[in-house]
């Protein structure tokens, strides 16, 4: 059993570089860094995201759970001052793992109030290069994408279409799902690979069935969720949102994605009241992202597991 | 058989995959940024030997399958069959030609052998690294050139076929690695 650690100390010094180059970044830009709790009373309903939870302690009435975002605590913060905020912290995630994903991981998530989500995307653009150097910053439509790439509308194919199309890249044996999953099949098999020839690239503008707390509107006869990617050199390092506001929504998809959980025989989720009230007392217009430090970190070095950034991995953490 | 999930898939698991016994080589994660994650698994058929990848959402499971890999010793063939024995236990196994494929050509009576068994019985069977093996035919030996650096084909007595340095004659034993099928020296040399 080894105790010595993954990352060799030029990469532990470069962590630190970066870390510094983000702090300096947003306090040149007068955005607030802030912390928010790590052990929150809900977690997320995704049924994407599973969280760890603790289950029991001395201090705890019921079980607390391993943040998988700070979100819900920044947007508390966003309705209660409205003020543009960041955090750098660590998020957690049960069940990812592998060359990119350790179950315990660095966030840089931020919220931008007045921002729509292409100005964010300008923002998140400077920051990168600030980080790793000038390189040219693309932009594409998710349905753009898929048109130029597969020749497949992925809002109105149907299900089976994109199965279809599946089928000629990726043996899954008798897989089934929804359109979501074949999408997700396909931006995984083939689009990530293949976007690591573009750069760095935002992917944006994606299905309302994808929106998860980005806000849908209509755009070209079909509903979209005002949500993007960011692709560098083909690592996905960025997920942001123009986010939704409204109180109602969001208690719906919430109870949406739980209705979903235990149609799929997932454990159900509570719901984060506070973050509903403090939408419904106000949630400015805003976009927030957030993006993989360890990701980063891993592109500063050119690295191809995650494990060569951490001082200490999943496995031997 | 226990059966085991997407993220216990590490290279070497034996699991059953379409009826088939199959030999994990390689396992990635994939995850879009929200949404499905996958298990992107490259396995080899244990049976024909073929590797494919196979996509599975992450979580999903496969039933364990009843491989183990022993030493033997080889024994015998009489034509049809090649018959292997457990050391310890003396227990015999039969191995037929699909399992023992192009192994055969390296098989000499009482090496120590790799068999893998799928449910009891040989699914194939790996020859020792090295062998010594004996020319049975070859042109007569050049003595003394040992510098030419030339080569020959020789025959040795499993009926493989490699090639060798002019000097070496018929009757002289000589080492070879099965994996690659090339000449490593006379026997009792390195």
């Amino acid at each position: 059993m080894s105790w010595q650690p993954a990352a060799e100390l030029q990469v532990l010094r470069r962590r630190a570089q970066l870390l510094a180059t983000i702090r300096a970044f947003f306090a040149e830009r007068g955005v607030l860094e802030v912390e928010t709790p790590l052990l929150g009373s809900s977690g997320v309903t995704d049924p994407a995201i599973e969280p760890f939870i603790v289950p029991d302690g001395e201090v705890l009435d019921t079980p607390r759970f391993l943040q998988t975002s700070p979100e819900y605590g920044m947007k508390r913060l966003l309705a209660a001052h409205g003020e543009p905020i960041y955090q750098v912290c660590k998020a957690f995630r049960d069940g990812e793992s592998g060359a990119r994903h350790n179950p315990e991981f660095t966030l840089l998530e931020w919220y931008r109030p007045g921002f729509d989500h292409h100005a964010l995307m300008d923002e998140v653009a400077r920051l990168v290069q600030t980080c790793l150097g000038e390189r040219p910053m693309h932009r594409l439509s998710y349905r753009a994408l898929f048109i130029r790439e597969l020749a497949v509308d992925p809002f109105t194919a149907t299900r089976d279409d994109l199965a279809l199309v599946a089928s000629e890249y990726a043996d899954t044996g008798s897989m089934a799902g929804d359109r979501d999953l074949w999408l997700d099949l396909l931006m995984t098999h083939v689009l990530e690979p293949r976007l690591a020839e573009r750069g760095a690239c935002f992917i944006y503008d994606y299905p309302a069935s994808q929106a998860a707390l980005s806000r849908i509107v209509q755009e070209d006869g079909v509903r979209v969720g005002q949500r993007f990617e960011l692709y560098v050199d083909g690592v996905e390092l960025a997920n942001g949102y123009c986010e939704l506001t409204d109180a109602a929504e969001q208690r719906a998809r919430f109870e949406a994605d739980n209705a979903l959980r235990r149609e799929r025989g997932q454990q159900e989720r509570p719901i984060d009241d506070r973050l509903l009230a403090a939408m419904a007392h106000g949630l400015p217009d805003c976009s927030g992202v957030a993006l993989g430090v360890d990701r980063l970190l891993m592109l500063a070095i050119a690295a191809d597991d995650v494990a060569e950034v951490l001082a200490f991995p999943w496995r031997s953490s | 058989m226990a059966s085991y999930s997407t993220n216990e898939f590490r290279s070497g698991l034996k699991v059953m995959l379409d009826g088939e016994p199959c030999s994990i080589l390689d396992n990635e994660f994939v995850k879009p940024g929200k949404g499905q994650a996958f298990n992107r698994v490259k396995l080899r058929n244990l049976n024909t030997g073929r590797v494919w990848e196979r996509t599975f959402k992450s979580g999903e499971s496969l039933e364990g399958a009843d491989v183990v890999d022993r030493t033997m010793e080889y024994l015998y063939t009489d034509g049809e069959f090649w018959h292997f024995m457990e050391p310890d236990t003396f227990e015999q196994f039969q191995a037929d030609a699909s399992a023992v494929g192009d192994s055969h050509q390296w098989l000499k009576e009482q090496d120590r052998c790799e068999v893998t068994l799928y449910n009891g019985t040989p699914l194939s069977v790996a020859p020792p690294n090295f062998v010594e093996l004996e020319i049975v035919e070859t042109d007569p030996g050049l003595k003394g050139d040992t510098a030419s650096g030339g080569n020959k084909p020789a025959k040795l007595s499993t009926g493989a076929v490699i090639k060798v340095p002019l000097f070496l004659s018929q009757g002289e034993v000589v080492r070879v690695d099965t994996r690659t099928g090339e000449y490593q020296g006379r026997a009792g040399k390195s």
